[in-house]
């Protein structure tokens, strides 16, 4: 898929950001920018520096170095309550002394409008996430779902250059959360505001962002689209991190200037284009490549196939219904590897101890920097 | 056969159990609560004719309670003080009570309130003491104005008269305010905190659009638990109050003791209660309005 935001101008830009608390280094050395109108992830495991970074976009958290830009504007000294964001916290915060209308409109105090002119523009607030009518309920009376979309009203109200969402979704049953993300997504290309999600569900990610930056131990491991993210990934851990990845024993050698042979173990040699490389490669780097469940299958008895093919046998296999997720030991692997199989009709499936041909294809190879 | 079904039997052994339990502290509520209340109520009712007392029901003794200016005098007086006790308790246990829980480290929190309580280590007599030793003509203040010539003679405001009492309650009460307020403040999720300035609010508004409304159940609280002692209060007024200081329970002393008038006393008593409940009453409500919007 072409991205069709690479030209949208930068609405967040950090320089080199570095956070510590005390002896512990939170972000270290953060420089990315953030288009106008895009739906932007930060993802990672708890405790990579996710949070932190929202929370020092938001302002509730100074710099220790470094610089942040928002809509072109130097952030230094400039107080959360002063900055052109908002925020939808992970406990949404909604105040329990206020109604529905009173937590929604609570920014608007300062807003210069009329009484009626503030509830007409909460109705129409509460109306887009969903609540038409809710005003008058006591903030204390709703579910889960409910308060998420009242702090998402009360944050779209004053309409930000950005909106922050600290793990939004996570307090939600799956159901919910299902329905929140496709409504998330639907609400952002309404507004066309710039939103900044954090997560730790990769998926969540990949199905509501335009572009991801994976982050772990403080540093942004990989920023890309999701496809990227997922096909290409730079580095051995946010393969392991994005779906599931087949890690192989792998050496590779440059044989002319546009071709790079890999030897992977069980599968065995292939060639390999140069775009199939990460930035700053070089052969030593290599220890291991990746592939994808899904690039492989398991051919049948019998059928033919143009891609590569090598041998091994099922040890074992999860049914998942529509799937079957195999773990397939390739002759000379040291280790059996997963690969997806769509359950087709007419296609039954193996059993344990069945003896395997494994059809794969060299550009699903995944080299790490 | 599962624990459910194990019929009435159990039921009973259980319903006896309960009484069992609940027996000890109802014979201690009959005894020592509820047998006095009732004594002072049928005493307020009674009067008395020189040396014995006269056990006709009669409306005599609240008649002059609330007719004669010296009875009158000294309720409301009670009422004031204990007014001027509880605000000035209040206001200075917020700021303390808002100190500690939001800018001390977390770890640090127990030993703040544990020093606050050290001034209970000390009987509340020693510490009456204390401030007449602090309070007095030639006491600790005095002198220390009067050295950095900051007065010329001693002030004598401060000692003997009403005043004395408010800053000795007030004193003596403090941590019972500062607890409650510092509870409720600690029950404040801070993130309503952050979403206030998130939402475009200061430090100073956030304070009064979140903190307050949401510390009022406290602050309910601490009012009520310095007003109520307060009122009754004899000791303090006798040591620092001076003529000028004397409150309600002071009079009910008198009358039962000096005076051999229990009736009065047990009618002043009455009244004295019937006043700490209206203003209970109203405090209560006030809580329950702030309380609504609460899980």
């Amino acid at each position: 898929m072409k991205d069709t935001r690479t030209e949208a101008r930068p609405i967040i830009t950090l320089e080199a950001v570095e956070k510590y608390y005390g002896d512990y280094h939170a972000l270290r050395g953060i420089s990315a920018e953030i288009r106008q109108g895009e739906f932007f992830s930060l993802l990672g495991p708890s405790g990579c520096g996710k949070t932190t970074l929202l929370r020092t976009i938001a302002g509730f958290e100074d710099l220790s170095a470094g610089r942040l830009f928002i809509d072109g504007q130097d952030m230094a000294g400039v107080p959360a309550n002063r900055r052109p964001t908002n925020m939808v916290f992970q406990s949404y915060a909604i105040f329990p002394h206020l109604s529905v209308a009173e937590n929604v409109g609570f920014g608007l105090r300062r807003s210069g409008l009329s009484r009626a002119e503030r509830a007409a523009k909460v109705e129409q607030a509460l109306a887009m996430v969903g609540l038409a009518g809710f005003g008058g309920r006591a903030a204390h009376a709703l579910s889960g779902g409910q308060r998420q979309r009242v702090a998402l009203a009360r944050a779209l109200i004053l309409e930000p250059k950005v909106l922050l969402l600290d793990e939004p979704l996570s307090a939600l049953d799956k159901k919910m959360r299902d329905q929140m993300q496709v409504e998330l997504r639907r609400l952002q290309r309404q507004v066309g505001i710039t939103f900044i999600l954090v997560t730790h569900d990769q998926e969540e990610a990949l199905i509501m962002s335009d572009r991801i930056a994976v982050m772990f131990e403080g540093q942004i491991a990989q920023l890309d689209t999701p496809q990227m993210l997922y096909r290409r990934p730079v580095t051995r851990q946010v393969g392991e991190f994005i779906g599931v990845m087949n890690f192989l024993p792998a050496r590779a050698t440059v044989t002319d200037e546009t071709h790079i042979e890999v030897d992977v173990s069980g599968l065995g040699r292939a060639v390999i284009g140069p775009d199939q490389l990460p930035g700053g490669w070089h052969p030593g780097q290599t220890q291991s490549v990746g592939i994808r469940p899904e690039t492989m299958s398991i051919l049948f008895p019998g059928e033919t196939t143009d891609r590569r093919v090598a041998t091994g046998t099922v040890e074992d296999l999860a049914y998942y219904g529509d799937m079957t997720y195999y773990e397939v030991r390739l002759d000379g692997g040291d280790r059996p590897m997963t690969i997806s199989m769509k359950n087709l009709v007419g296609r039954p499936v193996l059993e344990r101890g069945t003896e395997a041909r494994v059809a794969w294809d060299a550009r699903s190879l995944v080299l790490f920097a | 056969m599962s624990d459910g079904n194990r019929g009435p039997g159990f039921g009973r052994s259980e319903a006896a159990q309960g009484y069992l339990l609940v027996a000890t502290p109802l014979a201690y509520a009959l005894l020592l609560l509820a047998a006095p209340l009732g004594a002072i109520l049928l005493f307020s009712f009674w009067s008395q004719d020189y040396l014995t007392i006269d056990t006709a029901l009669t409306l005599k003794n609240y008649r002059e309670a609330l007719s004669d200016p010296l009875y009158r005098q000294l309720l409301l007086r009670s009422l004031l003080i204990s007014a001027a006790v509880t605000t000035a308790t209040v206001l200075a246990a917020f700021p303390i009570a808002y100190y500690v829980s939001f800018h001390v480290a977390p770890e640090r929190k127990a030993m703040w309130i544990f020093l606050i309580t050290i001034p209970f280590w000390t009987s509340y007599l020693i510490r009456v003491f204390l401030w007449k030793v602090i309070l007095g003509y030639n006491g600790v203040f005095n002198t220390t104005l009067l050295g950095l010539g900051i007065i010329d003679e001693p002030l004598t405001f401060i000692l003997y008269n009403a005043n004395a009492v408010v800053i000795t309650l007030a004193h003596a009460y403090a941590p019972f305010a500062i607890l409650p307020i510092f509870v409720a403040l600690e029950k404040i999720d801070r993130s309503l905190h952050e979403a206030s300035q998130d939402l475009g609010e200061g430090y100073l508004s956030t304070f009064w659009r979140v903190t307050l409304p949401l510390a009022m159940p406290g602050v309910v609280a601490a009012v009520l638990i310095v007003f109520i002692p307060t009122i009754g209060d004899y000791v303090t007024p006798v040591l620092v109050g001076g003529p000028d200081g004397r409150m309600i329970a002071n009079m009910i002393q008198t009358q039962f003791l000096r005076l051999n008038n229990a009736p009065m006393g047990a009618a002043l008593a009455v009244l004295t209660m019937a006043m700490v409940t209206v203003v209970a009453l109203v405090f209560v409500f006030l809580n329950r309005r702030y309380l609504r919007g609460r899980q």
